[in-house]
């Protein structure tokens, strides 16, 4: 049996333990165009930063390969997927054959057509490892930089370089940071301790012409900088699967098993689509974890295995300088807050269930609201008001506690 | 595998469970120098209620959520047991996001995550909260 | 009231040093003597409220914690001593009358420590316990009058009166569901039937959970009548009437209403919050004839199959009256000392009334032999049996079993603070309060009782090996294996023992 996996970072690896979990002996050959063993990408701020360093942020160890019995085709392009004969051909000349597929392209950065983005001389997209090397080059003491995007990577990108930049601002359209996982209230209690670090922010404006150093800014301004970095979004990267007839809307569609509408291939990460189980959506769940989760279920099923990957929710954990984001779910519905100083606490529920959270400073214990809206828990079944006070399994029967903590079987 | 059980109907909420279990990873052997002055972070919690009481740990999942979600792979299993490699965290939480028990939390520095590891890279070698606990309401058995 | 403001008894001494503020001593304490300051960042402790219970002591993880005798005292005086001025402010201020808790802690005469046991040395060699079999097993109730033997030749071995078989002769002394706890009683009911005695229900009744050890238990009857039905008679070993305790000769028993709940109030057969008030004397007996009609109605409710027990508190006539008992139809003599415990008795009748149990078994004993109707009752005896020593004297001095009640309670975690009135006991056993009961775990309860017994029975067996007697049999009523040392002749003659040197 041959498993070919284009792609090499969470889903790639949680396909490969997904697959010797059933079968020991079949073929794992896996490609990708980045040379490196495999290493966690949300790592390279933190690398900039000075908490992790190369060897670190290799997401396994060195012997992971080989322990697997993977075959590693690192520094080559996967350039067309031959459906009908079964082949991978890469941009090397040479073809890999297939019995099962398995996408986990991940995804790139949009690069936003402004205008006079060419004239910029130092511009970087921020995703992989190569490109914090380059930005880290780029910087010094001295530099401005313009950091265009206020979402996850955006922010994690200023955080990274905060201690070796001059100067940093950030623009984003939307009128508060971290638009897609933050309400107001909770964005500008993270901004507000952003720029207790020296940030700059310009919200609710874009950035409508560059012109070397300059950037001139919808609402007027213009701002000087010498190092661009766009964190405006990235794409799934589902070219060579829309190619082959899978079906692709923003990502490629699969299913609770992972697996496209083509027989044998399967779509995991940040490429593909999952079903939100909080709001019955199809999108994009660019998060590690269900990175992780999708590749290991598609393994599974690829070697024959029964797995279903059916509790995926948006979910983030975060930090900036020392204050800590968690959030998960969708947050329509009735909500509850709870707010001090330097906390926020906001619950969302709708339906007697649990749809939503979003934790800033007080994050201890967050995964027993996690567990709520992945398990869809009743709130009939628990006591809401224990739940509201802080995540507790007290709030749990007597009962279901002894399933969870007794060891007692279901 | 051996797991930490707790039974509610024992359980006193008296915390000496989350004291020992501080000491014991204190890496100190002297529990007043250990623990004297300082806010105590075990890595076993005691929830109270009415009357019920209970200490919660790392369940060691046969499916661990925490090792799935770790984006650095500093969370791993051996022989069951699931470990945390502090020098290889970055302290994203992301564990915390999912650990349905809350029994992953951030370690005194706030810079790495902490877990309950059974006691078997410390000095006592098997729980302490188990040696620690007065009503033997804290087991280490197969269940 | 200032005129009788009474200094606190006790006095926690905290090392600071190495207390790290766990709080677990404010946890553990019902009587709410820790606490912690969050501004100073200490624990402080109010003395006025420490009953010396040791919670505290024994849990703290650091050992920082010990309680002294507060020696602010009034001027030292051998006839006002503290204790009479501080009892005399008490009933002054409240009106009250004093009442204690577990037995009479007066230092008069201890005669156990009094008695020597005698060793065997070349003629009449020691017997190893390891290696020879040495019989601790004991019966209890009445034997036949004499010997008979079947057409063959045979003995007739089997005994028309039913008797009750302990593997040592101990037992656990009556102690009710009320006093003590659910998990006290279950530790207690768990540790009889794993070391093959018995353990006595007390005036409490049975609680429904505990009916499955019924074969290792005997069920009380006592002037109350709580929880006395049919059932309950039949679900015991044997059927103890219960005439008088050696705590409190003469007078009843008070369970205040307020622990008169749930299953307390199911289990005694009265209404939640009434108090349970055992009369002085059982008001259907007035004298001996009295008390042979209730072991009769007693034996025909439960088809002759059970033996029946009477227990009295030791008191002065107390011969005469175990005479008459033995003549009643009862099979078992149960004598309850002046050293006995309570959960809660009037402080002066527990500390004045009543005799040694010594002396009233070494009395008993006597008058029953030269009655010859010795053989027509077993006697148990209780108040204080404080180690196996004592046990062994007392058999040689007549007694066919003990009951343990007190060192019991020791084992199950007892700090004899004498607290018991006040329902917060900290270990669980003289408590309702399920917050206080819990922390009795019968696991650990019934464990260290097992400890305790097994431990005893090794030593009977060293001490009896070294007299060079092999059973209980013959050690009982075996006067010439005990002598007395600085007893007066008198005592030395109703003890019935030489003195040492003799």
């Amino acid at each position: 049996m041959n498993y070919v996996i284009i792609g090499n970072s969470a889903a790639a690896v949680g396909c490969v333990e997904g697959i010797r979990s059933v079968d020991k002996t079949g073929n794992i050959t896996v490609i990708s165009n980045e040379p490196y063993h495999v290493y966690s990408r949300p790592l390279i701020s933190y690398l900039l930063y000075g908490k992790t360093d190369e060897q670190k942020m290799k997401y396994r160890p060195d012997d992971f390969y080989k322990k697997n019995m993977v075959t590693p085709l690192l520094g080559v392009t996967a350039e067309k997927v031959d459906y009908e004969a079964k082949k991978v051909l890469l941009n090397n000349g040479s073809s890999i054959p297939f019995d099962k597929l398995l996408f986990a392209t991940g995804s790139s950065p949009f690069v936003p057509p402004i205008e006079g983005l060419d004239t910029v001389s130092k511009k970087f997209t921020f995703m992989k490892l190569d490109d914090a090397r380059a930005l880290e080059e780029a910087i010094g003491p001295q530099s401005h930089v313009l950091i265009v995007g206020a979402g996850l990577i955006g922010l994690k990108c200023a955080e990274g370089i905060r201690g070796k930049a001059g100067a940093i601002t950030v623009v984003d359209l939307a009128p508060r940071i971290l638009s897609s996982i933050l309400d107001e209230e909770g964005a500008h209690m993270v901004q507000r301790h952003i720029e207790k670090q020296g940030i700059t922010f310009h919200l609710g404006t874009s950035v409508v012409r560059f012109t070397a150093n300059k950037a001139e800014l919808a609402n007027g301004k213009t701002l000087d900088f010498d190092v661009l970095v766009l964190a405006v979004g990235v794409r799934p990267n589902t070219a060579l699967a829309a190619e082959i007839g899978c079906k692709v809307n923003r990502g490629i569609v699969s299913d609770k098993h992972c697996r496209t509408n083509l027989d044998g291939v399967y779509a995991a990460g940040d490429c593909s689509e999952s079903y939100d189980i909080t709001d019955g959506q199809y999108r994009v769940l660019a998060l590690w974890p269900n990175a992780y989760m999708q590749g290991e279920t598609a393994g599974i099923n690829m070697a024959g295995g029964e797995k279903l990957y059916d509790k995926a929710i948006p979910m983030n954990a975060i930090g900036f300088f020392g204050l800590h984001v968690i959030t998960a779910g969708s947050y329509e519905g009735k909500t509850y807050v709870t707010r001090t100083e330097n906390t926020y606490k906001k619950l969302i529920t709708k339906d007697n269930l649990l749809k939503g959270f979003i934790l800033i400073g007080e994050i201890a214990r967050a995964g027993i609201y996690t567990s709520l809206i992945r398990e869809k828990t009743p709130l009939d079944t628990v006591d809401f008001d224990l739940i509201r006070e802080r995540p507790q399994l007290m709030a749990f029967a007597a009962s279901e506690r002894a399933l969870m903590l007794g060891g007692v079987k279901k | 595998m051996k797991r930490v059980y707790v039974n509610e109907k024992w359980c006193l909420g008296c915390h000496l469970c989350e004291y020992n279990c501080a000491f014991a990873n204190s890496g100190c052997d002297d529990m007043v120098k250990a623990l004297k002055d300082v806010p105590i972070y075990p890595r076993i919690q005691v929830e109270e209620g009415d009357n019920i009481n209970f200490a919660v740990n790392c369940r060691h999942c046969e499916e661990p959520l925490c090792v799935k979600s770790c984006i650095t792979g500093a969370l791993s299993v051996q022989d069951g047991v699931i470990f945390v490699d502090q020098e290889k965290c970055v302290g994203c939480y992301t564990c915390i996001l999912v650990c349905p028990y809350g029994a992953i939390m951030p370690g005194p520095t706030g810079n790495v995550v902490q877990k309950c590891e059974l006691c078997i890279n410390n000095s006592f070698g098997e729980p302490a909260c188990v040696k620690g606990c007065p009503n033997r309401a804290i087991v280490f058995e197969e269940r | 009231m200032v005129i009788d403001y009474l200094s606190p008894d006790y006095e926690v001494v905290r090392n600071q040093q190495r207390c790290i503020a766990c709080r677990v001593c404010e946890r553990q304490c019902a009587n709410e003597v820790h606490s912690y300051d969050p501004d100073l960042k200490v624990m402080k402790s109010d003395d006025s409220k420490c009953v010396n219970c040791h919670r505290c002591v024994a849990l703290c993880p650091t050992h920082a914690l010990k309680i002294v005798k507060n020696n602010d005292t009034f001027k030292i005086n051998a006839n006002w001593t503290n204790e009479a001025i501080s009892e005399i402010f008490r009933q002054a201020g409240t009106g009250g009358v004093l009442l204690s808790s577990m037995g009479n802690p007066q230092p008069y005469p201890i005669y156990w420590d009094k008695i020597l046991i005698n060793a065997s040395q070349v003629t009449n060699p020691s017997i190893d316990p390891l290696r020879e079999p040495m019989e601790t097993r004991t019966f209890l109730g009445k034997r036949p009058d004499k010997l008979e033997r079947n057409a063959d030749g045979s003995l007739k071995t089997d005994n028309p009166y039913p008797n009750l078989e302990l593997s040592v002769p101990i037992m656990f002394s009556a102690m009710s569901y009320g006093s003590i706890s659910y998990n006290a009683h279950e530790s207690l009911a768990r540790a009889a039937q794993e070391l093959g005695i018995y353990y006595n229900t007390g005036e409490g009744g049975l609680h429904e959970d505990f009916y499955k050890y019924g074969s290792h238990t005997i069920v009380q009857v006592a002037s109350g009548r709580f929880g006395v039905h049919k059932d309950y008679l039949e679900a015991g070993a044997a059927i103890e009437i219960k005439i008088g305790q050696g705590a409190k000769p003469g007078i009843g028993g008070h369970l205040p209403g307020e622990k008169i709940v749930g299953d307390i109030s199911r289990t005694r057969m009265i209404p939640e919050g009434s108090d349970a008030i055992s009369p002085a004397p059982h008001h259907d007996i007035y004298s001996i004839e009295d008390l042979r009609q209730l072991v009769y109605s007693l034996k025909e409710a439960t088809a002759y199959k059970k033996p029946i027990i009477v227990k009295i508190a030791a008191v002065h006539n107390v011969a005469a009256i175990a005479s008459g008992i033995a003549r009643s139809g009862a099979d078992i003599i149960a004598i309850d000392g002046y050293r006995g415990g309570t959960g809660a008795a009037p402080t002066r009748i527990r500390d004045n009334v009543g005799i040694p149990i010594e002396l009233a078994l070494a009395a008993v004993d006597e008058r029953l032999r030269q009655e010859h109707i010795r053989n027509n009752v077993s006697i148990v005896v209780g108040g204080t049996i404080r180690n196996s020593a004592d046990i062994v004297k007392a058999i040689a001095l007549g007694a066919d079993a003990v009951y343990i009640g007190t060192s019991a309670l020791l084992a199950l975690g007892c700090h004899l603070c004498r607290t018991c009135q006040s329902g917060k006991c900290n270990w669980g056993i003289a408590t309702q309060r399920p917050d206080l009961v819990k922390r009795l775990n019968p696991e650990i309860g019934n464990r260290r009782l097992v400890n305790l017994v097994s431990a005893w029975k090794h030593e009977i067996m060293e001490m009896m090996g070294g007299m060079g007697i092999n059973s209980i049999e013959a050690l009982r009523g075996n006067r010439l294996m005990l002598r007395g040392i600085g007893l007066t002749e008198k005592e030395l003659q109703i003890l019935g023992i030489k003195h040492a040197g003799e």
